[in-house]
């Protein structure tokens, strides 16, 4: 936590939680997708359920699945917006359980090619976020940092490759993760980085051998 | 949350260099995050811009998204302006109307600083901007109160929490109570055991604060609690430039926050089950608003 996690983020009223921690789930939704959301499925639960109308928490997830900002201006029309632009998005309650946090989200997302995708993420206090399931693979993703996630094949060296690439571009890893399924099939890696990791390194770590896909997800 | 940071060490050692607790707070921040002073200042004036553009949005009067708010900004400037006998005086009223005023801005979708939360917007702009013309600060001393201010929240965050839903209101309203009360006793030219005095006395005041959002929206009571704790803000400010201290050090008041927010029953934090949300006006406006629980 930095002076600037105290005072701010500077955003869109009325609830740090159900406003800007929504915009940058959405935010983080569509960095996953890894291109333009053309429709959107959104789950919401518990609190998020509850009073989404009274706090904005539709147009805030809205905004961020059309990549805008916290304090942008036309998070109130989001909606119209949104839909004027043929992003197509609807709101259903769902329960994902007693143990989710009661901020919590869950998207089905179709982007532009077709690729569909379902993210979980929670809005957990003062807009800070956390991502806590792609695809069915549970993970663990804030989008403080930048980060990298690939889907890969579960063999040795897959992780390692990534991984020197980005050393040898002087990208110093602050935290990692990986994840699979079962031995031997698809796994996800997710890097955290200190430094941003450029258009370059990404388009040589999707040629690596392993590789199915990587996306990079940074918030502003 | 890793490490508990204590501020009686970060007092002591801005006492230990004969330093404003201000000019600490920037040095060693700027330390920290990698960042130049510099930099650090034009960021927070940026974000005093934004706190008094929601201030001046909030006086147009404006509708909040559940309608239980607006127009009370408004309304205490028509007093202000109509020059009726003030009961508090015009550093206090001044606070209480922008509070007021970034509170509605908040609850209208408007552009605001969550500082150190959305609901809790109001407080600390409300005590930097009536302490503005009466200090005689420029913007950049409004920033460094920022810096201040900021601060005193991080050792909050580490040591008891800035979340209704995890705390109750003391650890939102409360929280940016204290940090508005250390930030004008540092604008004021007070020492920096003068700053840890009014933190702890503000958290004092307003230990136990429940968060009880009728309909569970940002609306009631939290936008008037803002106007309350600008107000417990200038009290603690005040007691603590006259040299009135703390029986209970300051760190050990954060923790008895933290104990007390552990202690507090769910209903009373953010759930709109319990206190105000759940008067009758309250129920009926639940039911209004998104039908029966």
């Amino acid at each position: 936590m930095n002076l600037f996690d105290v005072i701010g983020p500077i955003m869109i009223g009325p609830s740090s939680s159900h406003t800007a921690g929504a915009v940058r789930l959405g935010n983080l939704g569509k960095a996953i997708l890894g291109e333009k959301v053309q429709t959107a499925v959104v789950g919401l639960h518990g609190s998020f359920a509850q009073t989404y109308r009274g706090h904005g928490t539709d147009r805030a997830l809205a905004a961020g699945l059309l990549g805008w900002a916290t304090d942008d201006a036309r998070i109130p029309d989001s909606l119209t917006i949104a839909a004027d632009s043929g992003l197509e998005i609807s709101f259903t309650t769902v329960n994902l359980g007693e143990l989710a946090h009661p901020n919590s989200v869950q998207f089905t997302l179709t982007g532009e090619s077709g690729k569909v995708c379902r993210v979980k993420g929670a809005s957990i206090g003062g807009g800070q976020v956390v991502v806590s399931e792609i695809d069915g693979f549970p993970v663990e993703l804030s989008g403080q940092f930048p980060t990298i996630l690939t889907m890969h094949k579960d063999r040795p060296g897959a992780i390692a490759l990534v991984t020197s690439i980005l050393s040898t571009q002087g990208v110093n890893i602050a935290q990692m993760r990986v994840f699979r399924r079962e031995k031997g099939g698809l796994a996800a890696m997710i890097v955290e980085t200190d430094q941003p990791i450029g258009d370059a390194e990404l388009e040589v770590i999707q040629k690596l051998p392993h590789i199915e896909s990587v996306r990079r997800i940074q918030l502003g | 949350m890793a490490e508990k940071l204590s501020l009686q060490q970060w007092l002591q050692a801005a006492e230990e260099e004969n330093n404003t607790f201000g000019a600490y707070c920037l040095a060693f921040q700027a330390k920290d995050m990698e960042m130049t002073e510099q930099a650090i200042l034009e960021r927070m004036l940026e974000i005093m811009q934004v706190m008094e553009e929601s201030a001046l949005a909030g006086l147009k009067g404006v509708k909040s998204m559940g309608g239980l708010v607006g127009q009370n900004a408004s309304l205490m400037a028509s007093y202000q302006e109509r020059k009726e006998k003030s009961l508090v005086g015009p550093i206090v009223s001044n606070a209480i109307r922008t509070a007021l005023a970034v509170g509605e801005a908040n609850a209208a979708m408007g552009r605001i600083v969550a500082a150190p939360t959305a609901g809790a917007s109001g407080t600390l702009p409300a005590v930097l901007l009536a302490l503005e013309e009466p200090l005689a600060l420029k913007k950049i001393d409004l920033a460094r109160g920022l810096v201040v201010a900021g601060v005193i929240g991080m050792v909050i965050a580490s040591r008891a929490s800035l979340s209704g839903a995890a705390g109750g209101c003391q650890a939102e309203c409360g929280s940016a109570a204290a940090m508005a009360a250390a930030a004008a006793v540092d604008l004021a030219g007070g020492t920096p055991r003068q700053v840890g005095q009014a933190v702890a006395m503000t958290i004092k005041n307003m230990l136990g604060l429940v968060c009880d959002p009728v309909a569970g929206l940002v609306e009631v009571p939290c936008v008037k609690r803002n106007a309350g704790a600008a107000a417990q803000a200038l009290v603690a400010a005040e007691m603590a430039m006259a040299g009135v201290e703390s029986v209970i050090p300051v760190d050990e008041v954060i923790d008895a926050m933290s104990s007390v927010g552990c202690a507090m029953s769910g209903t009373l934090r953010e759930t709109a089950q319990g206190g105000l949300a759940v008067t009758p006006t309250g129920a009926a406006w639940q039911e209004k608003l998104f039908g029966k629980k």
